[in-house]
């Protein structure tokens, strides 16, 4: 069967704008976890958020996109245009209808509604911007990065919550064994106005602590809710020989396996979908739980759920069995961003043989049974790694990705 | 008062951002829309901004036969004439 591997990343988030300065913090578990500055937060119940700083949308995308792009799909079309120049590809010199682009989104577009919806009420239906139109609209990012770079292949948009990252890659792989022989996939999440904040807020599961170190402690005793930030990251996907024939410089890894699975309604007794989502995941990729060199935990830092993915992982692998992570303690919750992001950073593992740590997460309780990677990276020789995320009311996803071999044959079956 | 096509050009500038190729935006009033990458949501937060400021109204229909800003400024004069008449 066909292969998909991943030839360019483009990642942002709090802690880093762009892959390198991203990946310097998170190998270093240095945070970008602070209190909001957009709007005044002193009011809220919660004021953390893991803000991306610096960014100059004039600097990156042309005027015309700027009253048009909330920020979210502002920074998916850096993310993309990055994506695409870290592999080399010039989307002019190849044919439109082989260009696919699959984005996840969570949020929408908060913060540019956010506006439109107070000139509708402050000034009248008259001053709202026709770009309210589609600029909210989830499918948004997809659409920008399609018209930008000429991919007239097939696309879509992916809505299942903080799983919609993984569920994009997933996709993605599967328009590209349908015949796609490129797409630029992943997510891109933000929604740190006022609106968008409120939103997160009803959600139920934000830290409220004030302490940016000591707030988002995934698996740790005290965790206590998670802070959200925002960015997330694309990635160009590529069938391996289309990457090959074209000269691709950099090979970063196979998106060898994924699955997807919903949780039983409450009540019915019946188990989370994650153990047989992460099953699913491993036997689509060929590969046997002790192949695992590294899990990237969904780690959403509230102990209930802390508790139950630990345990999945403990059904799956045995106690301490393979090193676990969750790099987005520092990045905070980037919502779909977060899998892609995840898959981002497994990549770089892979790469530079190293883990990341899970910053600020001190002491985890031993009944999870885990071997969390803390304080500092850690040395390791990653040839697979598995990504795990779920999103509210239900979704479970994992991605299986694996160091390039181009004779490997375990899934050429 | 009568729009005048630089005043156009700052008020699609405002609304729809600036052209995207210099070669266009030199000559801007009799360059078409298409051109200088304008499309009809473009014209259409213009012309609610020309509204706004000008107190004149140009039907969707009419906005979309103009082809370029110096069409547009025409368009709003008669529009403006018409409403007095």
């Amino acid at each position: 069967m066909t292969r998909t591997v991943v030839t360019g990343i483009g990642a942002l988030a709090a802690n880093g704008l762009g892959t390198q300065e991203y990946w310097a913090a998170t190998r270093e578990g240095r945070h970008g976890l602070g209190a909001l500055t957009r709007f005044d937060v002193a009011k809220y119940p919660a004021t953390l958020a893991g803000e991306i700083r610096g960014f100059e949308a004039a600097d990156h995308l042309p005027d015309r996109l700027l009253p048009q792009t909330d920020v979210s799909t502002r920074y998916a079309l850096v993310a993309a245009g990055w994506a695409l120049e870290d592999a080399k590809v010039d989307p002019a010199s190849l044919v439109d209808y082989d260009m696919g682009v699959v984005t996840a989104n969570a949020l929408g577009g908060f913060e540019f509604t956010h506006r439109e919806f107070h000139k509708l009420w402050t000034e009248g239906p008259q001053t709202v911007s026709v770009y309210e139109s589609f600029a909210w609209f989830y499918a948004v990012n997809a659409g920008q990065i399609s018209i930008r770079h000429g991919m007239r292949g097939p696309s879509s948009a992916l809505v299942t919550e903080q799983a919609g990252g993984l569920d994009a890659l997933g996709h993605a792989r599967r328009t590209v064994r349908r015949g796609t022989p490129l797409v630029v996939a992943g997510g891109v999440d933000s929604a740190l106005d006022p609106w968008g904040w409120a939103s997160q807020i009803a959600g139920g599961r934000l830290c409220t602590g004030t302490d940016p170190d000591r707030a988002y402690l995934p698996f740790d005793r005290d965790a206590d809710g998670y802070v959200p930030g925002e960015g997330g990251a694309l990635l160009v996907l590529e069938d391996a020989e289309a990457a090959l024939r074209r000269g691709a410089p950099d090979i970063l890894g196979e998106i060898a396996g994924y699955a997807s699975g919903f949780d039983p309604a409450p009540g019915s007794g019946r188990p989370p979908a994650l153990r047989r989502t992460i099953e699913a995941a491993l036997a689509d990729a060929g590969v046997t739980a002790g192949q695992v060199d590294v899990v990237f935990a969904d780690a959403v830092g509230v102990p209930e759920l802390d508790r139950a993915e630990a345990a999945a992982l403990g059904e799956v692998f045995g106690p301490g069995a393979v090193p676990v992570t969750a790099p987005k303690a520092a990045s905070g919750r980037t919502y779909a961003g977060g899998g892609s992001l995840d898959v981002a950073t497994a990549l770089l593992s892979i790469r530079d043989g190293v883990i990341p740590p899970t910053a600020g997460t001190r002491e985890v309780p031993a009944e999870y049974g885990i071997d969390l990677v803390r304080d500092r990276a850690r040395e390791a020789n990653v040839r697979t790694a598995l990504v795990v995320a779920r999103g509210l009311w239900g979704f479970n996803s994992a991605v299986v990705v694996r160091a390039w071999a181009p004779d490997a044959t375990n899934d050429l079956s | 008062m009568n729009i005048t096509v630089d005043e156009i050009r700052r008020i699609i500038i405002a609304s729809a951002g600036a052209p995207e190729s210099a070669s266009a935006e030199a000559d801007f009033a009799d360059t078409s829309f298409d051109e200088l990458g304008y499309e009809s949501l473009a014209l259409m937060e213009t012309a609610s901004a020309i509204e706004r400021e000008f107190g004149v109204s140009v039907p969707d229909e009419l906005l979309f036969e103009a082809r370029t800003p110096r069409d547009l400024a025409e368009l709003v004069r008669s529009a403006k004439e018409a409403a007095a008449a």
